[in-house]
């Protein structure tokens, strides 16, 4: 595995609606590895991903964030994505009156491989992709998100995980609210990402039930709006039996 | 990308914009007299009752006040109308017999091709007057009538049914444009469909106003007898002017016992248009009408189709699209009269309002002493993509029969940011994401429309928003 960093974030502050949030971040991930970020409720996992992805919700005060060795801090979100940057969300969104198939078509158009397919081709490959997370093929049809359980929401995002292949995947509390067998077919999906090569993966969660199926290289606790700890897999262990407790104490950056 | 955007909504309009010179012959003195109404009269060598008809009109619209309950009517100065533009030639059945720049307006629009493609009979109307009839052989062996309403008029079989129904769904005392279309109407399309009688194809008239400050009063009569079936689209443009033009045109439906009429509508006037027209349906028991409805032009509209539900199980629904844009005032719905047991109204309405457009819901259901058990659904939905625009719902009821079931519904919105930052993030470019999220919004409508139409929204949509930013 080669250890060229796919994202450095250097002295990330942002904030929201002038409420600070996040304060002096540092975080690297290299190509191919795959990390983890936990962290209680509140303490900023989600801002990060957010604004890594460049939420315009979010004002960024201090710091940079440089994807493959462009600092893409100024940079629009779609151009984020076109770039190989991918934000698989928490609470994916409902566009009524706009099919899931056209939807799929348009955020693969001008991308190599998936952009070039013919309809049918591409539809076939979008039947395959999603046979893998067991989404019934009648979900092309239905209106994006609209009327979908959160399996099927969360399904949804695996699916356009997939089908982007992104360099970097960042994935917001992708397992929260799963039952047991939605979780199955998730992991499997990330099982799949992390297969095509130099797939990179940041799992943003505060549980760790997920991680079972993941080997992770690096873990990473943010509380808040600061890292207050690195470390390997075996943080995770650590705060499986502990929890965060240990780190409330600890001085966070101002 | 920057530059289209910058001229977007010069090129969006540029397909409607050409004008084309006019022959200042054939264009009548500006204003309204009794002169210029019983010349328009003579000159259609009509019978004496149209005449009395039209002068009667005139001597109401100049007694009746202008409506003072909607968007301003001050930019439109009546006496700077010209009533009456005759178009440089007779009506044709042959687009090639057409003068070319006529022709070649129709052909941008694209009629001609809709004609080959998917129509059973096409009316064009080019200024005052029908310039383009045709109708499918095969529609005309089944008995189907689809001609210019004056032709109808000079003939002996029709004459009497044009005379016992014209302006009797729309009488010109009901309000001022009435009172002005009763007086100074020309041209539009007549139709009448036997009993029994199903067109598989839909008959479509356009109407293009090509004169400067010039009015359009087309007259549409659709008699559509018992259980017979057709679909009739209208659609409708001028290129813009620095002067008002005013369209004050009339549709009346008589939709028979158990038939069926599906009336669909795109109206793409241009912005320097007082859109104020009026439509109505009759409807008899188990007879249905179905209007569809997209208004994106005009300066200032005021456009409510209105359903007449006179016999028992009598049902209409409505489903409309507003798009006002930047300097639009555009205040549309419709109305409905449940005058009968077991009546039903569905009424879905979307209105999109941006730049500073001026996006108004009215809707009237009236429920009479006789409705028992009647139904109605009013349906109001309202997306505004910016600060400066506005958006109201106007709901009024009148139910005076107390087994009558109505509900109203009524959302107010905004392009929500996460919506567009999710689709962004999936690399989909902020205009082309409020596009998707509007044209998401407008799917309801646009899936009613006729393919081609449900096109030519979409494309309107994209472009006025790719206008709307930056």
């Amino acid at each position: 595995m080669t250890c060229e960093p796919k994202l450095i974030v250097t002295d990330l502050s942002a904030s929201a609606e002038d409420a600070p949030i996040l304060r002096h971040v540092d975080l690297t991930v290299n190509a191919g590895e795959a990390h983890v970020l936990m962290g209680p409720n509140g303490a900023g996992k989600s801002t990060l991903g957010h604004v890594v992805m460049g939420d315009p919700a979010y004002e960024v005060t201090s710091g940079n964030i440089v994807f493959d060795g462009k600092d893409i801090t100024g940079l629009s979100p779609d151009k984020r994505s076109r770039a190989g940057l991918f934000l698989g969300f928490q609470a994916p969104v409902e566009i009524p009156g706009v099919p899931v198939s056209s939807y799929l078509r348009a955020i693969c158009e001008g991308r190599a491989g998936t952009g070039d397919m013919k309809g049918k081709q591409f539809r076939r490959h979008v039947q395959k992709l999603a046979e893998t997370l067991d989404m019934n093929p009648a979900f092309l049809d239905r209106e994006l998100g609209v009327g979908f359980s959160g399996g099927e929401k969360k399904k949804l995002e695996m699916l356009q995980l997939l089908l982007l292949q992104p360099s970097l995947a960042i994935l917001d509390e992708t397992d929260s609210g799963l039952d047991v067998d939605a979780l199955g077919v998730v992991s499997r999906g990330i099982e799949a990402y992390r297969r095509q090569p130099g797939a990179t993966l940041v799992i943003i969660t505060h549980n760790t039930r997920i991680l079972e199926h993941v080997d992770i290289d690096a873990a990473h606790v943010l509380s808040r709006g600061s890292i207050v700890a690195h470390g390997d897999a075996a943080l995770i262990d650590d705060i499986d039996a502990h929890g965060y407790e240990q780190f409330a104490a600890l001085p966070v950056a101002c | 990308m920057a530059q289209q955007r910058t001229h977007v909504d010069d090129v969006d309009r540029s397909l409607y914009d050409v004008a084309n010179a006019e022959d200042p012959t054939a264009r009548f003195e500006a204003g309204l007299t009794p002169e210029i109404v019983t010349e328009i009269s003579r000159r259609k060598n009509e019978p004496e009752w149209m005449l009395d008809f039209r002068l009667k009109s005139l001597d109401l619209f100049s007694r009746m006040p202008a409506p003072d309950w909607g968007p301003s009517l001050a930019g439109l100065d009546l006496d700077d109308i010209v009533a009456y533009v005759k178009p440089a030639t007779d009506q044709q059945s042959d687009w090639n017999s057409l003068p070319d720049d006529v022709k070649n307006t129709f052909d941008r629009l694209g009629i001609p091709e809709a004609e080959r493609a998917y129509l059973a009979g096409v009316g064009a109307q080019y200024d005052s007057e029908l310039v383009y009839h045709s109708m499918q052989d095969a529609a005309a062996k089944m008995g189907i009538v689809y001609s210019g309403i004056e032709e109808a008029l000079g003939d002996p079989q029709w004459e009497p049914i044009i005379r016992e129904k014209f302006m009797t769904l729309i009488p010109p005392h009901d309000h001022k444009f009435a009172a002005l279309h009763g007086a100074v109407w020309s041209g539009g399309s007549f139709v009448y469909v036997p009993a029994e009688t199903r067109l598989d194809y839909p008959l479509q008239s356009y109407f293009r106003l090509n004169a400067k400050g010039a009015g359009q009063f087309e007259h549409t009569l659709i008699i559509v007898e018992d259980g017979a079936d057709l679909h009739f689209i209208e659609g409708c443009s001028a290129p813009k002017y620095n002067v008002a033009n005013l369209h004050a045109g009339a549709v009346e439906l008589f939709v028979g016992k158990g038939a069926h009429l599906r009336y669909s509508t795109i109206e793409n006037w241009s912005k320097n248009m007082y859109n104020l027209n009026t439509k109505r349906a009759l409807v008899d028991a188990d007879g249905d009408v179905e209007w569809i409805s997209g208004s994106f032009g005009s300066h200032v509209g005021y456009l409510y189709p209105m359903s007449i539900l006179k016999g028992d199980r009598a049902a209409c629904s409505f489903t409309g699209i507003t798009f006002a844009g930047a300097g639009q005032n555009l205040d549309t719905g419709c109305k409905v009269v449940l005058a009968a047991p077991d009546t039903s109204a569905a009424v879905e309405t979307k209105s999109i309002s941006k730049d500073g457009g001026v996006s108004t819901f009215r809707s009237s259901v009236v429920a009479t002493e006789r409705a028992e058990r009647a139904k109605a659904s009013v349906s109001c939905q309202s997306l505004m993509l910016d600060d400066k625009s506005r958006s109201d719902t106007i709901p009024a009821m009148d139910i005076r029969c107390n087994t009558v079931s109505i509900g109203h519904e009524a959302t107010i919105g905004r392009i929500a940011d996460d919506t567009v930052f999710y689709l962004m993030s999936r690399g989909i470019s902020e205009e082309e994401a409020k596009a998707m999220i509007v044209n998401g919004f407008a799917e309801p409508v646009s899936k009613e429309l006729p393919l081609e139409y449900a096109v030519e929204m979409n494309n309107l949509i994209k472009l006025e928003m790719e206008g709307a930013i930056g």
